[in-house]
């Protein structure tokens, strides 16, 4: 036992330093939607999602409702310029599926052969089309504000989808003595609490779902979420699964080599 | 065998050939040429090294393996991403959405910059905790600190390549710093910035960087290692080897030992990039660059945040990075800073708290580093900033004037042996071959 000891002590010590990256980050973390912004900081609901944990994988059915939520009501204002119909597959769309939905959607391509642009039905192959022409056309349809892209938001933001999900469902009056500016809204989970978004999910049974399933705001809150989750990190499955096998098998190879290492160093002890 | 010699005595022309032990005659042809073989196996197969070693002897070795990894993944990244404002944000999701197994090679890259700085920071520590940086070692140590500056800079590049909000205002900051050098620090600034903000000729500028200096790291670890081979290792005692049972040859002995420590190195790193690829990495950086909205927080990566601290700890700007440029300067001052004969803190009975206190101070420096500038923060940071340096400045040079050192012990095997066998050695048992004991 005691030759292990120093070897423990170097662990522990080699632990503690490991340890450091997080104890930083926790520290700048901590300091998010700080004192600058002289607000409270909330703390962010947990919403369950199909997806949490190492095992979870995204809810394919919620998914897609979450998509029809997205191309019936976010996707007036808001684009998603990193995914491609043809992605779609990755939350079960079959490629027809994607195909006839596609060229439900009219893009710009060009220039032909006498040099103008032209309109034709989307293929699998184009990426979402965009509500606007440019930024400044999107700030000019919503008061001055610019609806931010929602492909990477999940990733964009401290709380992920816990946070997109608390955000959607986070719209009241303003409480006493709080008065919102011209055009803005009151939102408990918005940095600084006034969002120019009007609540785009406001009444139950806004969207029908193609499944039946009874759209409330918070099943479509967490529908949307789970949609843009898997819109941020679609390799998420592939990569825990990767990440399981890999493990495992770095755990047995860890194994061997300190039962070689043991050997080698037998004759010394 | 004979032959070669045979061939040696009658040819002028191959007499200079090398003396090749290699028994494989095509390997020995090349050997006899070109003897890099011999030297493998001269310097990583019988090479002596301090039986003693413990397990922070490994983070040398783990420093090299994420080394190779960081290029690796660079190289191919590379041949994904485009070095241009309009493209760079773009083109980087593209890598993690449309290239196969783009998203492993770009969270194999993010992350193993995180982990070289932890594999660096402990390498480091040892050093500083065993006294390897004390002669004969100081140029072998001073060769890292080169090594970390450098490492600094590259992994500062490589975090405004993918040109999110904290890549363009990090860049702005920390690129902003020079101003404060009197008369040409504005100068400098525009020269950096090769334009009046940060910009496009910028980027580009720093992926040029970023991809030409993991090539000069390799280049300064090569002589870090040919300095290590000239003075051989430090050991957990501190005392240097003297006869030969102190030493094992590296090979079998610390290339198995160093085999299993990669083993566990690569399962940190994989729990990282499978399960938490995004933890250490802040959500601003998925914003694109935008000049014209301020985060409500700019905060540098993990690594750097002690560093941030003690730029921060004085209101003038000026001092601050006078500061933070000390905090690193100082450290090729260390091997005459510290007027102890003794190396391993193990036998500095005071030293050995107050380094101590010094790690401690350090991940305080860090976690203020990360905290808005404000009070109390500030104040924190100006007590640890002092004690950085007081450590470095006043304890070091002082103290072992006072300090009486431990009895050091004979020899390496001896303490080995005493400590394996729980009691004193009979007399001769050093002159033995080791056995079991
Ligand atoms: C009428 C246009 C409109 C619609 C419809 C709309 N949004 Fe928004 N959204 C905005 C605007 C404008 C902003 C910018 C708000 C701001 O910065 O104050 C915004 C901001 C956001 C943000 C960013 C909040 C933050 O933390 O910065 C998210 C997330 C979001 N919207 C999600 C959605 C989702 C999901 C939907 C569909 C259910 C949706 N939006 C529908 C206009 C819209
Ligand atoms: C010393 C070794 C290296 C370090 C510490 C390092 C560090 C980094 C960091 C911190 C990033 C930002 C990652 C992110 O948040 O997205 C990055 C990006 C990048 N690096 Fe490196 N790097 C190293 C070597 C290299 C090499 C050798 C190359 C090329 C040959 C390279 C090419 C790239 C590219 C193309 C990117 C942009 C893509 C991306 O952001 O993921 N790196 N590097």
């Amino acid at each position: 036992m005691r030759r292990f000891v120093p070897t423990l002590k170097a662990a522990a010590v080699a632990a503690v330093l490991a340890l450091a990256p997080v104890a930083f980050d926790q520290g700048a973390r901590a300091a998010e939607g700080g004192p600058e912004s002289g607000h409270d900081v909330i703390k962010i609901p947990n919403t369950d999602f199909s997806f949490d944990g190492i095992f979870g994988t995204f809810d394919r059915a919620s998914a897609q409702r979450g998509f029809q939520v997205y191309k019936e009501v976010c996707a007036a204002c808001h684009s998603m310029r990193h995914l491609s119909y043809r992605h779609l597959t990755g939350i079960g769309l079959t490629p027809a599926q994607v195909q006839a939905l596609a060229s439900q959607f009219q893009v710009q391509d060009g220039p032909n052969d006498n040099g103008e642009m032209f309109e034709r039905p989307a293929r699998p192959s184009d990426h979402f089309r965009r509500p606007f022409a440019n930024d400044a056309a999107a700030r000019a349809a919503n008061n001055g504000a610019l609806p931010p892209d929602l492909s990477v938001m999940v990733k964009a933001r401290e709380g992920g989808a816990d946070y997109l999900h608390a955000l959607l469902v986070g719209y009241s009056d303003p409480p006493e003595g709080i008065t919102i500016a011209e055009g803005m809204h009151y939102n408990k989970y918005f940095p600084g609490h006034q969002i120019a978004m009007a609540p785009p999910l406001n009444t139950d049974g806004q969207v029908t779902y193609v499944d039946g399933t009874n759209a409330t705001v918070d099943q479509m809150a967490t529908d949307i979420a789970t949609f843009l989750a898997w819109a941020a990190e679609p390799e998420l499955e592939q990569r825990r699964a990767m990440g399981v096998r890999m493990i495992i098998f770095l755990t047995i190879l860890a194994g061997l080599a300190y039962a070689v290492k043991r050997k080698v160093w037998s004759d010394l002890h | 065998m004979a032959d070669s010699h045979h061939e040696t005595n009658e040819h002028n022309d191959v007499r200079r050939l090398h003396d090749s032990k290699v028994a494989n005659p095509l390997l020995r042809w090349i050997d006899q040429r070109m003897p890099v073989i011999s030297m493998i196996q001269l310097e990583y197969g019988s090479f002596p090294t301090p039986r003693n070693f413990n397990y922070f002897w490994n983070f040398g070795a783990l420093a090299m393996v994420t080394l190779a990894i960081m290029i690796a993944t660079g190289v191919v990244l590379s041949m994904q991403y485009a070095a241009h404002t309009m493209l760079a944000f773009d083109s980087v999701e593209r890598i993690m959405r449309d290239v196969n197994y783009g998203w492993l090679l770009r969270y194999a890259h993010a992350n193993g910059a995180s982990m070289f700085f932890i594999v660096t920071y402990i390498h480091m520590w040892r050093s500083l905790h065993y006294g390897s940086y004390k002669s004969p070692r100081e140029l072998l140590w001073m060769l890292g600190v080169v090594l970390f500056i450098l490492m600094m800079a590259t992994a500062f590049m490589g975090y405004v390549l993918p040109w999110g909000q904290m890549s363009f205002w990090g860049a702005t900051v920390i690129t902003n710093l020079f101003s404060a050098l009197p008369v040409v620090g504005q100068s400098i600034v525009t020269w950096l910035w090769g334009g009046f903000s940060v910009d496009n000729p910028t980027l580009n500028r720093f992926f040029s960087l970023h991809y030409l200096l993991p090539f000069v790291i390799v280049g300064v670890t090569f002589l870090h290692v040919v300095a290590l081979h000239i003075t051989g290792s430090n050991n957990p005692l501190g005392i240097e080897p003297k006869t030969k049972q102190d030493t094992i040859p590296f090979h079998p002995y610390y290339t198995m030992k160093d085999s299993f420590g990669i083993v566990v190195f690569l399962i940190v790193y994989a729990v990282l990039v499978f399960f938490m690829p995004n933890y250490l990495g802040h959500p601003d950086n998925y914003i694109p660059a935008n000049p014209l909205v301020t985060p409500a927080h700019i905060v540098p990566e993990w690594y750097f945040l002690p560093f941030y601290a003690i730029l921060r700890a004085v209101p003038d700007k000026l001092g601050g990075v006078v500061l933070m440029g000390g905090a690193l300067v100082i450290l090729f001052f260390l091997p005459w800073l510290d007027s102890s004969p003794v190396r391993s803190m193990r036998f500095r009975p005071i030293t050995r708290w107050l380094f101590l206190l010094w790690t401690v101070n350090f991940f305080v420096l860090g976690y203020v580093g990360g905290k808005p500038a404000e009070q109390p923060y500030i104040l924190i940071a100006q007590i640890s900033t002092a004690y950085y340096f007081a450590y470095f400045l006043v304890i070091l040079p002082f103290l072992s004037k006072f300090e009486r050192p431990l009895p050091l012990p004979e020899s390496i095997a001896h303490a080995v042996l005493s400590r394996r066998g729980g009691g004193p050695l009979p007399a001769g048992a050093t002159a033995k071959p080791m056995e079991k004991a």
